[in-house]
């Protein structure tokens, strides 16, 4: 099977789809690959590296698209590029099939299977494939690089001679994957930062990374969507996010905006009076520029400045780190073909739920979107690489559920014993009996109040410890010997010997063990 | 002492027990729950001992003095490896002792004079009820320690129609105590032959219960522990001894409802034993196959030096490697070259309920870097490094994908989160459980095979 790779063409796109290390693991596969000359050089390999590892390098960009079986690329392509594919190839790349009928239209038109790599389910199995949160990390890195290199002063705090510099105070806004990249970076550059989500299962994750979790004065509204991702939210409390972001604007020097609503255009969250409102010098980076912009201002491509604020709506991020961009990408995209069988059985199984999600047009019929999972996913936020489990998770709770309810047959038939029980007891036995068992009772409902709340650390102190104040018994035992020397005395010796043990031994050898235990 | 007196020293002596429990559930409370504990018991003694009742002082002293002394030197001489061996040796003797009173009480001339009918009636149903939880207790726990301490295979034995077998068990124990009714001339022998039967039954409910699955065990036996020494309390007409039992026993049991919520399964289907009852543990089990990447203490420790936060999953394979020390060591290093270490504990790791908690205070390694399963699960994702010391089921990643599996539904330690994983193990074999284990297989998973404490030495020489 021919792989082609051709050189990107679209504007400021630095990155190439396979890396040399990639083609040599396809080659291990199987694979013939082809590179079209000049692909990977402005991602810094030249073309004499991929032919070290075997690739043919070819001169025009037709020859690669017409020939090849299977073609890899980065962008989703433009027309032009698609109607020279070969009839019944395989393309894998950025599709975007919601915004691009029109390419689904033409790849059906020649039997071409589209493989779009923004479309692969994200559940566990998939992770080592999924080029989007590879992606966003990159981008979250760089934002803050980008904002380092716009912004006129020190991200960290400083003490010097010629005077205290403060540290530089940075406003994450959306904690997806690129979010919290742009957190750790930031604070590693000694910034203090803050982040807001409408997630609130994000908030362990900022304040993980030393992140300060930024709450709204508002009744509490998870905005946590489908699967993980962000949803709308109500008016009230898009009300009360602008304030505070207003708010903010006046105090932080560097935003950086990274809020998304999957198919819909980004949520318009600075207005330019806020960018008025703050320092001159400061920066905002937008993430979301190329969905129109979570800034009002910011003009999607471009850098703009306005009252002195710099406003970065660069799209390129990825692309501005286009030696290791590509080399994820090539990484993610090896996994994919793996998960396609390799060379050999090359196959779109349709039944392979990670095939399914990602395959938007096979045999000349759109695919896209894929059925939904039968189970809604569990609730985890998605982009912040803490990831769904498998659907199959389910099942064994299902036959769990199943031996609970067949045990649950011998509840009613206790309850009723238990109730037989206590009317023989009330009507027959004496005084006496009764005040032992209201005692008997007592205890153990206190013995179950005052456990409850224990620490799991302590369990196996409490465990011992209980263990040697059940040497009780020892009581029993003394009870029972006389000076008479009969069985029950020795019976009761050999109680008394035992219990002691006990006691001794458990209330030692808990203390050894709390004599450990310290902070 | 008057009677009165008496009294209100078994008031003040179940305060003080209960203050102990109560004490032992915070770790800055414990040390003086202990103490607490062991007032109340002291006070106890010198309460019952100058009672009328008793005045055969040198009898007593010569059972008394002994015992203390053994149990003062085992607790002293014992390993905190060897801790969950000792707690389960422990239950049986109060098992033990518990069947010794109501033997002994049985064979007491003295014990039913004077009692109306009623009366007699229900104190016979107090001593049987008392010698056989005694009796199950005893032999369980002897088992259990068997188990624990290698004398015995820690595999489940499963007798077919074990659930019937316990259950027919179970009625003819009902039969005998309507037989030993009545104290006549065969009481005794029914009170023997019911004790044996019992003890059987224990010895069968343990044996059936699986390796991992053995916490629980250690603790519901702690609760038999306390039920049987209640029972005991209920023959003697004696308030402290009821008190103190139904305290050991209701927290006994509660401590393995937590267990079980740990591990996702319920408390009857431990209890019944054989691991996974009969719905998997009797199938095949896919068995995981493919290229295991295996590492030296070199790369290990380079992966350690590159890493930013590093996560220690200890289990049980550390306390038999007494590798916590150097873990210690490894740990501080790392700490002090400006690195994240935090340890994270499942609910059910060891053979003890808290026994790693132990094993790493004993190594002095903080406690507030000692995080439970749900605290950690979430921050694997954003790890670099995470070492697995001789754990195996609990970071089975069939648990949560494997319906087949014998643990499936268990809450496992996400390890495979991470960025890499390195497992400490001494071969490729199964876990306690017997199931095998796909983490070992994944991409980022690398490992180290040998013994876990020469490993962690050559880490640590390394660094």
């Amino acid at each position: 099977m021919l792989i082609g790779v051709p050189k990107e063409i679209r504007d400021n796109e630095r990155r190439v789809a396979l890396v040399p290390q990639s083609v040599r693991e396809l080659k291990k596969l199987g694979f013939d690959v082809q590179v079209e000359s000049g692909a990977g050089e402005t991602a810094e390999y030249s073309d004499a590296t991929y032919e070290a590892v075997g690739a043919t390098i070819v001169d025009n960009a037709e020859t690669v698209w017409s020939t090849s079986d299977l073609l890899i690329k980065v962008r989703e392509p433009k027309h032009a590029e698609l109607e020279m594919l070969k009839d019944g190839a395989t393309l894998i790349s950025f599709f975007w099939p919601a915004q691009s009928e029109d390419d689904l239209n033409i790849c059906n038109a020649k039997n071409v299977t589209a493989i779009a790599v923004d479309c692969i389910p994200r559940i566990t199995r998939a992770q080592k494939m999924d080029v989007l949160s590879a992606m966003s990390n990159i981008a979250g890195y760089r934002a803050v690089i980008e904002a380092a290199n716009e912004y006129p002063h020190f991200f960290t705090g400083q003490i010097t001679a010629a005077g205290k510099i403060d540290p530089a105070k940075v406003l994450i806004i959306g904690g997806g994957v690129a979010g919290l990249a742009s957190l750790g970076t930031a604070k590693g550059l000694g910034a203090i930062v803050r982040a807001f989500d409408t997630r609130l299962a994000v908030r362990e994750q900022v304040e993980s990374l030393g992140g300060e979790f930024l709450q709204l004065d508002f009744p509490t509204e998870d905005g946590e969507g489908s699967g993980g991702y962000a949803k709308t939210m109500s008016e009230e409390f898009l009300k009360a996010e602008l304030k505070l972001f207003a708010e903010q604007a006046l105090e932080v020097d560097i935003i950086i905006t990274t809020a998304l609503i999957p198919g819909r255009p980004a949520p318009e969250l600075i207005t330019s009076g806020m960018v008025e409102s703050m320092k001159e010098g400061s920066v905002i980076v937008d993430l979301a520029a190329e969905r129109g912009g979570n800034c009002t201002l910011t003009v999607p491509h471009e850098k703009v400045v306005h009252h002195g604020v710099t406003i970065l709506g660069y799209t390129d991020f990825p692309s501005r780190m286009a030696a290791l961009s590509s080399r994820l990408y090539g990484t993610a995209v090896v996994h994919l073909i793996e998960e396609l069988g390799g060379c050999e059985s090359f196959a779109i199984d349709m039944d392979n739920e990670i095939i399914r999600g990602c395959t938007v047009t096979h045999e000349g019929a759109t695919t896209w979107p894929p059925p939904k999972p039968q189970n809604p996913g569990p609730k985890y936020s998605v982009d912040t690489g803490e990831r769904p489990v498998d659907e199959t998770k389910q099942v064994p709770e299902a036959t769990e559920e199943d031996k609970r309810s067949a045990l649950s047959i011998f509840k009613p038939i206790l309850l009723a014993l238990t109730a037989l029980a206590i009317v023989f007891v009330s009507s027959n036995v004496p005084e006496s009996f009764l005040s032992h068992l209201t005692v008997f009772v007592l205890a153990c409902f206190v013995g179950w109040q005052v456990i409850w709340n224990v620490t799991p650390a302590l369990h196996t102190p409490l465990m011992s410890v209980t263990n040697a104040i059940s040497g009780i018994i020892i009581i029993g035992g003394i009870l029972l010997i006389s000076n008479e020397m009969n069985a029950t005395t020795v019976l009761g010796m050999a109680a008394v010997f035992f219990a002691a043990i006990n006691i001794a031994g458990g209330f030692l050898v808990t203390k050894r063990m709390l004599g450990m235990f310290r902070k | 002492m008057s009677q009165s007196e008496i009294t209100i020293c078994y008031i003040i002596g179940a305060v003080l027990f209960i203050l102990s429990l109560g004490g032992l559930s915070k770790q800055e409370t414990a040390s003086r729950g202990n103490w607490y504990g062991i007032i109340g018991m002291l006070l106890a003694l010198v309460a019952v001992t100058a009672s009328e009742e008793v005045n055969a002082y040198g009898l007593l002293a010569i059972a008394l003095v002994p015992a203390l002394i053994i149990g003062w030197t085992l607790a002293r001489k014992v390993q905190m490896t060897g801790m969950p061996q000792l707690v389960a040796i422990l239950h049986s003797f109060v098992g033990l002792a518990a069947v010794l009173v109501g033997l002994g009480l049985q064979l007491d001339p003295h014990s039913v004079a004077g009692l109306t009918p009623i009366e007699t009636l229900i104190h016979e149903i107090e001593v049987f009820v008392g010698v056989c939880i005694g009796s199950i207790t005893f032999t369980g726990s002897v088992i259990a320690y068997a188990k624990l301490d290698g004398k015995m295979s820690g595999k489940p034995l499963i007798l077919p129609a074990r659930h019937v077998l316990n259950l027919i068990a179970f009625i003819v124990t009902i039969w005998l105590g309507y037989q030993f009714m009545g104290h006549h001339e065969q009481s005794f022998m029914y009170l023997l032959i019911a004790m044996v039967l019992t003890g059987i039954l224990g010895i069968h409910l343990v044996m059936a219960i699986g390796g991992a699955d053995m916490p629980v065990v250690v603790s519901m036996l702690n609760s038999y522990s306390g039920w049987a020494a209640a029972a005991a309390g209920f023959m003697l007409g004696n308030d402290l001894l009821i008190i103190v039992g139904a305290l050991v026993g209701s927290s006994g049991a509660i401590l393995s409802l937590f267990m079980c919520r740990g591990m996702n399964r319920s408390l009857p289907s431990v209890i019944l034993g054989g691991f996974g009852t009969d719905g998997g543990g009797g199938e095949t089990v896919e068995t995981p196959e493919g290229e295991v990447t295996a590492v030296e203490s070199e790369g290990a420790t380079e992966l350690l030096k590159n890493a930013k936060r590093v996560i220690i999953v200890p289990g049980y394979g550390m306390a038999v490697a007494q590798a916590q020390h150097t873990i210690a060591k490894i740990t501080k290093q790392l700490r002090g070259d400006g690195k994240e270490v935090l340890f994270a504990i499942h609910p059910v790791a060891g053979r003890l309920p808290g026994h790693m908690n132990v094993l790493l205070a004993e190594a002095n390694i903080p406690y507030d870097i000692v995080l439970e399963l749900d605290d950690i699960n979430h921050m694997f994702s954003d790890t670099d490094v995470v070492l697995v010391i001789g754990a195996n089921d609990i970071v089975n990643p069939s648990a949560l994908n494997d319906p087949n599996s014998p643990i499936a539904g268990m809450p496992v330690l996400e390890v495979w989160d991470a960025r890499n994983v390195i497992v400490m193990k001494r071969s490729m074999g199964a876990g306690y459980a017997g199931v095998g284990n796909p983490l070992f297989f994944h991409d980022n998973t690398s490992m180290l095979f040998g013994d876990a404490g020469e490993n962690v030495d050559a880490i640590l020489a390394h660094l």
